[in-house]
């Protein structure tokens, strides 16, 4: 299922989830960056969880409920996340974008349930509390390399700062 | 084109079963493998997904604890008994690559990810032993500011890459094994082996063979441990040096330690010099120097990795200091 439609899954057992989407499904959301796991371009999200489509193979996911950024928002029907990183320039190419709004969903469901981070003080807490720092270190899979950090940051603290966790 | 099949094992059996021929390979979740063989230095004829089979996380009879191989790296981290019994597994986990990669890989993917030594990736245009046995070795004379400093050969410098198998190494994990032949055990250190003049054969496992589980034993509540990673940037990078280590004092006395370093080996690396060093000594940074010169006494630096001598003796001193001034780690 790509976001919420039922979609063969390719023959060929070579075909990564990020190749279905873009070249079988016609769904260009979806960024190829690095295409071997180091820039987060291609994240999205299965089963609620964030994943690198780069480095997933189609048919490992049958059965698997994908979501991609069309699946997030629409035209005039922008995600929360969407209209803030349109309101804190959260973006300047844009190319990583999709990634990381894809991955901002997925973490602040990491975050709500407790998985504890490299910076989490203390592994016996799972009310983490929404910190600069844990935000920065939990994207950290998702470059951008026109450095809009400061405006991603700024985007995600928006949308979920008071209601985090 | 290369043939390739995919199959979902139903269980452990029938994955066995699958992959006994030793031309195929079990898939996990793919975070290396498929990199691999989209650089054809992996090329499989056939994938066996194995991320079906066990993936829970229990307690073992003897108060340890047993992780099914199929569990997912976040899975481990984010369980109440590895945070509160193995801490430094949890930070170790968590050390490792980014959050979208430790959803995605399992434990037992973990322990057989290889190395990232660009040269073995490079196989268009690099030689490499360890891709082609007795070709050459291109990053014992180039870029090797990543390479190994101890257990390294004359034919492969390659570091093991995971963080996770270095806090395994020093919490003394089990690894259980499955094929034709029957179920057997791994203490984890043994698992991967050292290059020598085969740096091809990364583990002890016999082909076809699957690991099922890793078991931990029991927490020793009388320790203090932690994981420490030292790379280029704060997150998402891999280690130039990391240390695990567990300590327990009796006063100011160090009653025993466990300890393993990362990012200066081919296999995670199991610092028993030191740990031996540290036994029964006081609880000084005197100590503490001494101990990581016994590990470092025999390191090989190449020409591009020397800072990594110091940079492990400072690492393991100040995490030293740290367990044992009972401040935070």
């Amino acid at each position: 299922m790509i976001n919420g439609r039922e979609a063969p899954v390719p023959g060929d057992a070579r075909v990564s989830l990020l190749d279905f989407l873009r070249e079988h499904l016609e769904l260009h959301g979806t960024k190829k960056g690095c295409n071997q796991g180091a820039c987060g371009a291609c994240t999205v999200l299965v089963d609620g969880e964030r994943v690198l489509s780069c480095l997933a193979l189609a048919v490992q996911y049958e059965g698997r409920e994908v979501t991609t950024i069309e699946g997030l928002g629409t035209d005039g029907g922008l995600h929360p996340l969407q209209q803030a990183f349109i309101d804190h320039d959260g973006f300047q190419c844009g190319y990583c974008t999709p990634g990381q709004i894809c991955s901002a969903v997925g973490m602040i469901e990491e975050l709500r349930r407790g998985v504890p981070s490299y910076v989490t003080d203390d592994l016996a807490v799972t009310d983490l509390g929404f910190g600069h720092d844990e935000l920065r270190e939990r994207m950290s899979g998702n470059l951008c390399r026109c450095g809009a950090y400061n405006g991603i940051v700024d985007a995600i603290t928006d949308v979920y700062g008071e209601h985090g966790t | 084109m290369i043939e390739l099949t995919y199959s979902r094992a139903a269980d452990v059996d029938d994955a066995v079963r699958t992959a006994a021929d030793g031309r195929g390979r079990y898939l996990g979740g793919g975070t290396n493998l498929v990199d691999l063989m989209r650089e054809t230095v992996e090329t499989p004829s056939a994938l066996v997904d194995v991320t079906g089979l066990s993936r829970e996380i229990a307690p073992t009879a003897g108060g340890g604890l047993m992780i099914g191989a199929a569990a997912r790296n976040t899975a481990v981290a984010e369980h109440e008994a590895v945070r509160s019994g193995y801490p430094m597994l949890a930070r170790a986990i968590v050390a490792g690559a980014s959050a979208q990669i430790r959803n995605m890989a399992t434990v037992g993917g973990n322990l057989l990810q290889r190395t990232r030594c660009t040269y073995f990736y490079d196989t268009d245009g690099s030689r490499c032993n360890k891709r082609n046995p007795g070709e050459g070795c291109d990053a014992i004379e180039g870029f090797n500011r990543m390479h190994a400093i101890l257990g390294a050969s004359s034919a492969c410098v390659a570091t093991h890459p995971s963080d996770m198998c270095v806090a395994l190494a020093a919490l003394d994990a089990v690894v259980h094994l499955r094929s034709l032949s029957g179920e057997r055990t791994v203490d984890l250190c043994d698992l991967h082996r050292l290059p020598d003049d085969r740096p091809d054969v990364e583990t002890v496992l016999e082909p076809g063979e699957l690991i099922t589980a890793v078991t931990l034993p029991a927490p020793n509540p009388a320790e203090r441990s932690t994981y420490r990673k030292v790379r280029d940037r704060s997150s998402y990078a891999f280690a130039l040096v990391s240390v695990a280590a567990a300590v327990e004092l009796d006063g100011d006395v160090v009653a025993g330690a466990r300890l393993a370093l990362g990012g200066v080996a081919p296999k995670p690396w199991r610092a028993r010099r030191a740990e031996e060093a540290l036994r029964g000594r006081p609880a000084t940074e005197a100590t503490f120097l001494r101990a990581a010169d016994a590990e470092l006494a025999d390191a090989r630096p190449l020409a591009g990795n020397a800072f990594k001598v110091e940079l492990a003796r400072r690492t393991l001193v100040a995490v030293l200091g740290h367990l044992t001034e009972g401040g935070r780690p």
